[in-house]
């Protein structure tokens, strides 16, 4: 997604949510400042959400997360009201939903936003069919119609063949597959799934996410994601809110949360995430030193003198990846008049800049020349040393790129 | 002590409340009293007009559609049994008696069960008179009855449908209220208006509790047939009512087990109902 397209799906403008009596009174001690804790004392009411402001734009997965409690679940629930704000305003394609009334928000509710349970929240005694149809079926939409988009949107998920099948005959993961065809089928721009996947064991749990991705890259629809799990949101979050006590304390991009959490609670939320499934090989890689391929042997074999380098990569004029050569091929090539082309290693190792760290491991060790980060057309990023990828799990941040121009290429010559 | 305080005449008020009542509103009663009359004589002359064989043989097979194989064979043999003792036509009087008055129950309590889980405020009135319902004394609803509705018939389907009618309110209530709460906001999320969520989640989800709050209050108004008879309602009752004022034990114990038979049938038949519709639901 690139700057100029970002349009604004979401707007959340100061939306507060109070629960309980006396919500005046306790919006006044909000305003005030004062902190959730001593406004359930001073008037029993419990502060859902605190002034919450954010926009989501339009096909982006924005993740909403925090500790059990901080009002992740409210604050979703405010954007379709299943839950009325106390105050502030929730605009969905310009429109403020807080302001409408019930026919207007129906409408809302069944084209624009879809909706994933943590518990499926499926109809038990409707067929998976039946269940994905719901949310035609109650717009009165005609029954081949509905049908046929059903069908879709269970093939959309992997569920083909299961129409007939009742919820419980389902596992956990299949189920939440037909509460997501379920929201599909209505086709709405935004989903809002809260903790869709904490329900299901890990491997299946990864599965669904990657099958998320999938979705999200093929329809396009913005997706509003809670979870409680920080890898998870690293994982499929193009942003990430993190919520603390009703309050949104960071919003951020995963590297941003993750490289610069903005206070303490963020901090202590992100210390223990598992550095080898969130950083990249971008993260680790470092310049790389390369010749050009028409400088011939004899340039190649100083430049590594020069650099106390065994061996270099070399580059085609375009700055794409041709293979590397040794500094005892070069030497020998200069001794028998050979071409730097005929001297060169071509099977190198490469791997694209958002490799994680984890599928790193054995592509490194096995290596014996500095594994190459390329992007798509083979013009070479940088390189991996093995050193880096080891300070870098250990958590040493001097091994971490926060910075993208810090990384790159670095294109030697001679000027002697 | 007694003295110190006037003794406020609550009887006389309310007998004066009734007297008022019969005045204002004596051709509103006697066209409901000539409708329940109708029905349930009507229902006796038409199930009278089958041979009683062939209606067992036709319960039997209601049964067997309803629930079981075995439900349906003990509807035959207990119905035939029934016939044999000579009691055919005081159990179709009585048959036709709780049937009508349950029908009148579940006509008015399901809706007011579903509209009592809908509005907080309404449950809230609801809630205590269901109580005094269920705790007063079933013969006190038959001296209103009379006064209403004279002596016959009538004032027994009356007083059945008051006294039967609490756990249907009740159970519907409870079972739109048990549906879990994320199924609700799945409705809610999708954009249903408030009758699509009851008709097409709630009320389907709730069948089960309804249904033993129909059984139940088919069980009450059975119940009810014998004191129903002190006000001239006929039927099983009757006989059972006049066994036991005139002393005669087996006869009291053959119109009592005939009443018995029945209930078994009925309750069984709707217990079977309930749960079978919702097979698929069980988890
Ligand atoms: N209906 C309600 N009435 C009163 N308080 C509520 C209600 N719903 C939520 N709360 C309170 O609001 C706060 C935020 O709750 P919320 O459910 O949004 O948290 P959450 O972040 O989704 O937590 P979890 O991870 O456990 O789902 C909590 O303190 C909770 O007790
Ligand atoms: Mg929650």
């Amino acid at each position: 997604m690139s700057d100029q397209e970002m349009t604004k799906k979401i707007e959340v403008q100061g939306t507060t949510k109070i629960f309980g009596k006396n919500t005046k009174r306790a919006a006044q001690l909000l305003n005030e400042g004062k902190s959730k804790k001593e406004i359930l004392q001073a008037t029993g009411a419990t502060v859902g959400v605190k002034n919450a402001s954010f926009d989501v734009y339009d096909g982006e997965i924005f993740v909403i997360m925090g500790l059990s409690g901080s009002g992740k679940s409210t604050l979703v629930r405010m954007l379709n009201r299943l839950i009325d704000p106390t105050m502030g305003k929730i605009l969905i394609d310009g429109k403020d939903i807080v302001e409408m009334n019930k026919e207007q928000l129906r409408e809302v509710r069944r084209k624009k936003i879809g909706m994933v349970f943590q518990n499926f929240a499926l109809f038990p005694h409707k067929t998976i069919q039946e269940n994905t149809e719901y949310g035609l079926e109650i717009q009165g939409i005609a029954k081949e119609t509905r049908l046929e988009k059903a069908k879709e949107s269970l093939r959309l998920v992997g569920l083909a063949g299961y129409e007939e099948q009742y919820p419980n005959q389902l596992s956990g993961g299949m189920q939440q597959r037909v509460g997501l065809a379920r929201a599909l089928a209505n086709d709405p721009d935004v989903l809002l799934m809260d903790e869709a996947f904490s329900a299901l064991d890990p491997l299946i749990r990864k599965d669904m996410q990657d099958e998320l991705l999938q979705l999200h890259h093929d329809m396009g629809k913005t997706i509003i994601f809670i979870t409680h799990d920080l890898d998870e949101a690293l994982r499929i979050g193009d942003r990430i809110a993190l919520m603390k006590d009703g309050d949104i304390v960071q919003i951020g991009t995963p590297e941003e949360i993750l490289m610069s959490p903005s206070n303490e609670y963020v901090e202590r939320f992100v210390e223990d995430v598992d550095l080898s499934k969130v950083l990249t090989a971008w993260h680790i890689m470092k310049k790389a030193d390369t010749v050009q391929v028409d400088r011939g042997a004899r340039v190649a074999l100083r430049l590594m003198k020069k650099l106390s380098i065994s061996s270099i990569y070399v580059v085609d004029k375009g700055n794409r990846l041709l293979g590397a050569v040794t500094a005892q091929d070069a030497l020998t090539a200069t001794e028998e008049g050979k071409l730097l082309e005929d001297v060169l290693i071509r099977d190198i190792t490469k791997v694209s800049q958002d490799t994680v760290l984890t599928d790193l491991f054995d592509t490194v060790s096995t290596a014996s020349v500095p594994v190459a980060v390329v992007d798509e057309r083979e013009h070479l990023q940088g390189i991996i040393i093995r050193g880096a990828l080891i300070g870098a799990l250990a958590g040493n941040g001097q091994f971490i790129n926060n910075d993208p121009v810090a990384t790159g290429v670095n294109e030697v010559t001679d000027h002697e | 002590m007694n003295n110190l305080l006037p003794r406020l005449p609550f009887a006389d008020w309310i007998d004066d409340g009734v007297d008022w009542l019969v005045d204002t509103f004596g051709t509103v009663f006697d066209g409901i009293s000539a409708f329940l009359k109708g029905t349930v004589e009507g229902a006796v002359t038409l199930m009278d007009l089958v041979p009683s064989i062939l209606l067992a043989v036709i319960f039997a097979v209601i049964a067997y559609f309803l629930s079981t194989r075995g439900i349906a064979l003990f509807t035959l043999i207990g119905l035939l049994f029934i016939d044999y003792l000579g009691y055919w036509y005081p159990m179709l009087q009585m048959l036709a008696l709780v049937l009508t008055s349950v029908a009148i129950a579940l006509l008015i309590g399901i809706p007011l069960g579903i509209w009592g889980s809908q509005q907080a405020t309404v449950k809230k009135i609801i809630n205590p008179i269901l109580d005094l319902m269920q705790t007063m004394p079933a013969f006190v609803y038959l001296l209103p009855a009379i006064f209403f509705f004279n002596i016959g018939v009538v004032p027994g389907v009356v007083a059945s449908v008051i006294f039967s009618m609490p756990p249907t309110i009740r159970l519907t209530m409870l079972g739109i209220e048990q549906v879990p709460k994320d199924l609700i906001e799945a409705t809610e999320a999708f954009g249903s208006k408030t009758s699509q969520r009851l008709l097409k989640v709630q009320i389907p989800l709730a069948k089960s509790t309804i249904m033993a709050g129909v059984n139940q209050s088919i069980m009450l108004s059975l119940s009810m047939v014998v004191i129903a008879s002190m006000v001239g309602a006929p039927g099983l009752g009757e006989e059972v009512y006049r066994s036991v004022t005139q002393l005669k034990t087996g006869k009291g114990f053959e119109t009592g087990l005939s009443i018995v038979i029945v209930a078994i049938i009925l309750d069984r038949i709707t217990q079977h109902a309930g749960n079978r519709k919702n097979k698929k639901v069980a988890k």
